[in-house]
């Protein structure tokens, strides 16, 4: 009998590494997992049953092409699209083996940070089925979290892997920008969107990342990885400096259960032989999410400009082309990406260009400097990931601003192009926080060590308590 | 004081790279519709452009020689706009940091050269071909259906944009002469129009000597160089009338249909369009290689310019021209003899067989030249046919002497001449025009076998003339 619910991908490997079960056994107990569990989570958009490979199987965001599987970034729009391709992440978990589970519900077009704003209607997190599982990444979040996949990939812009690893409990890394291809993965904001593991170990996320990890000639923005990713073992933190940027610690709106158990693990990493001290993140705390928010929609006006009925997906037939293109995008997209697409057109207009789009591109120079200086003092940041603890399905919805404002704490690192991690710290009222961990550029692997020494530590245990 | 035309040239021009600007599809331009595509030109979910290296260094070479700098950084930027030939809802382009910038072109002229700046050379892609079925005039509006051909979406594209220096109808089509002839012979496009590998849109106004530029149209879809001298004639003769009958002329946009040469343009007010440009979040900056850059200046070829100013000298401006435009002068220069002589050759009969100037062997068709007044008309005719044909030598041709003996040519020219008397009688009074249908008839008698000067010569003094 395979535990689904318990066990780690690390695990999976070692049992069919040892032949005591078969990639078609594994495969379906997480089949009988999704049948049992899924109905209520539903994090899954559409399953595989009969897949390839050998290796322990993975669930994918719906943002990632997959080859003649639907692909729909959970939008009307795209709904019935099957990619005649395979993008390139996917493509290297298939060369690597891993059977493909299926694709996890996501906002559409990642758009959201609670994944209700999926037009296939929302997940739940398995911690309490009245919250959400955070977003846009909340599929794949929760089918870790659920035991419903033993790992995943989602993808982040302002935080949609980080924020929902938080309120699910489950471990997310954004990677640097720029080492993970972009290669068929719907676009959303080009310039900060970044593919990446979500796990139940450091470890998994580690041995995940490896595989989905480095340039791709058919991506012109990914790099050549400067060294080699390892799965770590560390156990303590000696002479690591952990800066804690006082700003992200204390922004408003940070929930007092969410500071204690990340205060918890600060002093933790210090019994570990961190060292720690604070640091100030002012401009990027406070400038972060008002730029992000000019960046990411005008980029996105123009990446959701080619879903017009003319190729693929939704056509809704009209008498004349402009008449066929607004009533297609009328009827295929939801709130949040017209939203997003007027917010970018009007800011990359003319007469409003300098004073939006241009100064924000400005701004995300002041981050990146800002971050550069903490840096010179220490080696990792830690934040809460979120500052909240999972809330209640509904409670935002119709706040569009206090829904993005769950991203505030996510979101100026990613401006910067910096990789982060968040890795569950403890419960705050039966939920999950998240710990925010801040690494230089390409400083992955000091991440995964620092993580996985703290993981250690902190012995937090990762199945939901009412499901066990 | 006069009115002055001001025109400015827009030109595209397609790279014949082996493959698209984006992405690996072939370029080919007669293939199955929709046969030549992949994610990528097809605009699919999570597809990325990655930049076509040939297409740059080509694009930095025409640069070069446009006499244009290479700036440090050049990058690409979206131009986003609705259109069903424009899968991506934007076309990857150049904004304000193009590759090439700052040249100048010296056309040369009958007096001199003139200056034309060209103020960029930047890359971008070109888009899909769309034909609209029913309707009128072939547009979108008001069409039955639309069909769309991919194949051309994503070709490598170089737009150059002149400054307003051009002055007349005459010099815009000498800039494009010359302009099509550089890139031929930098060996980066076909530049046929027929193709659609050379389009390019032309700016006009007019203004009184010394004064600001006033208000300008665009003459767009212009099929020939001759066809947009003559457009551009008209639209200036069209702006003084209006200005000199006290009234404005309108910014707006003057769709020529290529099909209908004689068809009054369509005219459409000209909207002003926010294309909303940002820089293209994926793709990274073009920094070229300064050493490349070095290394392509050194490869550059002779200017066909350079070559115009060096035949000049010998032939005269304007068959040093025609012989350069149209690619002919290697030809004139292999073939020894009389300059003048060999030039009018290569450059009216010659020319008038279709032959490819490269196939023709140099040596033989000299020959044949230096002799051509002691041959017929006929075989001269058919030695420049053959001219370009494996074996082709001058003797067969040379060996059909023509008649030159004035007592074989007088019974024929007598008879001519009295079967002709009204025509005689009307020379006589002065239509000395007449003379050449007098040598056309003795041409025919004989089949073409006398030599025209000497029949002419003949017929001046039995006419008295």
């Amino acid at each position: 009998m395979i535990d689904t619910l318990r066990l780690t991908a690390e695990e999976a490997t070692g049992l069919l590494e040892r032949g005591e079960v078969s990639a078609a056994e594994l495969h379906g107990a997480y089949r009988e997992a999704i049948a049992e569990r899924d109905p209520e989570v539903h994090a899954y958009l559409c399953t595989v049953e009969q897949p390839e490979g050998e290796g322990v199987p993975i669930a994918l965001k719906d943002v990632i092409s997959t080859k003649g599987v639907e692909t729909t970034a959970a939008s009307k729009i795209l709904s019935g699209y099957k990619p005649v391709f395979d993008s390139t992440v996917a493509a290297r978990c298939k060369d690597a083996g891993l059977p493909l589970l299926g694709k996890t519900n996501l906002d559409e077009f990642a758009m959201g940070s609670s994944t209700e704003n999926s037009a296939f209607g929302p997940t739940r997190n398995p911690w309490d089925p009245s919250r959400v599982p955070g977003g846009s990444s909340g599929g794949s979040t929760a089918a870790v979290a659920a035991g419903l996949a033993p790992w995943a990939l989602g993808s982040d812009t302002g935080g949609s892997i980080k924020q929902p690893a938080a309120l699910t409990g489950t471990v997310g890394l954004r990677p640097t920008y720029g080492t993970v291809s972009r290669y068929g993965v719907v676009a959303f904001a080009s310039s900060l969107d970044q593919v990446g593991p979500v796990t139940r170990t450091v470890r998994d996320w580690a041995r995940l990342h490896r595989i989905i990890a480095g340039r791709d000639p058919l991506d012109s923005s990914t790099v050549a990885l400067p060294e080699p990713f390892e799965v770590p073992d560390a156990v303590d933190l000696k002479g690591l400096r952990v800066g804690v940027p006082v700003e992200l610690n204390e922004a408003e709106g940070i929930e007092p259960g969410v500071s204690e158990a990340v205060n918890r693990a600060i002093e933790l990493a210090c019994s570990l032989g961190a060292e720690v001290g604070e640091c100030h993140l002012p401009r990027s705390v406070e400038f972060g999410l008002p730029c992000y928010y000019l960046i990411a929609p005008s980029e996105a006006s123009s990446n959701l400009a080619r879903y017009d009925g003319v190729r693929y997906g939704l056509r809704v037939e009209a008498d004349d082309i402009r008449a066929m293109y607004e009533s297609t995008r009328r009827e295929g997209f939801g709130d949040e990406p017209k939203r997003r697409i007027m917010l970018g057109t009007y800011a990359l207009s003319a007469g409003y260009y300098e004073a939006f789009y241009g100064q924000a591109q400005k701004v995300r120079t002041v981050i990146r400097d800002e971050h550069a200086a903490a840096f010179e003092q220490f080696d990792v940041l830690v934040s809460p990931t979120s500052p909240t603890v999972a809330f209640e399905l509904g409670a935002r919805t119709a706040d569009p601003l206090a829904m993005y404002a769950a991203d505030v704490l996510t979101i100026p690192s990613n401006m910067a192009g910096l990789p982060g991690l968040s890795i569950p710290c403890g419960l705050s009222d039966g939920l999950p926080v998240g710990l925010q961990l801040i690494g230089r550029q390409f400083s992955e692997n000091l991440l995964f060590r620092a993580g996985h020494a703290l993981e250690q530590a902190l012995e937090f245990d990762f199945v939901p308590e009412r499901l066990k | 004081m006069s009115w002055e035309p001001v025109i400015g040239l827009e030109i595209h021009i397609h790279l014949k790279t082996r493959t698209k600007m984006f992405c690996r599809c072939p370029v080919a331009y007669f293939e199955g519709p929709n046969t030549q595509t992949c994610p990528v030109c097809l605009a699919h979910p999570g597809a990325l452009p990655v930049p076509n290296r040939k297409a740059v260094e080509w694009t930095i070479l025409l640069g070069l020689a446009l006499g244009c700098e290479v700036p440090e950084r050049a990058i690409f930027h979206r131009k986003n706009y609705f259109y069903p030939d424009n899968p991506k809802g934007y076309q990857i382009s150049q904004y304000d940091e193009p590759l090439c910038v700052n040249g100048r072109l010296a056309v040369p002229g009958a007096q001199g050269d003139t200056v034309v700046g060209i103020e960029r050379a930047h890359l971008e892609e070109d888009a899909a071909k769309t034909i609209h079925v029913g309707g009128a005039e072939g547009r979108i509006h008001g069409a039955d259906r639309s069909l769309i051909d991919f194949n051309r979406a994503g070709t490598p594209l170089v737009e150059i944009v002149t400054a307003p220096d051009i002055r007349s109808a005459d010099e815009a089509r000498r800039f494009l002469q010359l302009l099509r002839q550089t890139v031929v012979e930098l060996g980066i496009s076909d530049a046929e129009m027929e193709k659609g590998s050379l389009r390019f849109d032309v700016n006009v106004s007019v203004r009184l000597e010394g004064e600001e530029l006033r208000t300008r149209t665009e003459l767009k879809n212009m099929n020939s160089f001759a066809f947009a001298a003559r457009g551009i004639e008209r639209e200036i003769e069209r702006q003084i009338g209006i200005y000199d009958s006290g009234g404005t002329v309108d910014q707006e946009t003057l769709h020529f249909d290529p099909s209908r040469v004689d068809a009054p343009p369509l005219r459409s007010k000209e909207e002003a369009q926010d294309y909303r440009y940002f820089s293209e979040p994926d793709l990274v900056p073009l920094e070229p290689d300064r050493t490349l850059v070095e290394r392509l200046r050194d490869e550059l070829p002779e200017s066909p310019a350079a070559r115009i100013r060096r035949l000049e000298d010998e032939i005269g401006f304007w068959l040093a021209e025609g012989l350069v435009t149209s690619g002919r002068d290697g030809l004139y220069s292999r073939i020894t003899g009389e300059r003048a002589a060999v030039a009018n050759v290569v450059m009216n009969e010659l020319a008038a067989t279709g032959l490819d100037p490269a196939s023709v062997n140099a040596d033989e068709l000299a020959k044949v030249i230096e002799h051509r007044t002691e041959i017929p008309r006929a075989a001269f005719t058919e030695a420049l046919a053959a001219s370009g044909s494996p074996g082709f030598s001058a003797e067969r041709y040379l060996a059909e002497a023509a008649i030159v003996d004035a007592s074989e040519l007088d019974p024929v020219i007598d008879r001519v001449l009295s079967e002709n008397a009204s025509q005689v009688e009307a020379f006589r009074a002065g239509k000395e025009g007449l003379l050449g249908f007098f040598v056309g008839q003795v041409m025919k008698e004989t089949g073409g076998k006398a030599n025209p000067k000497v029949v002419s010569d003949r017929l001046r003094e039995k006419l008295g003339a």
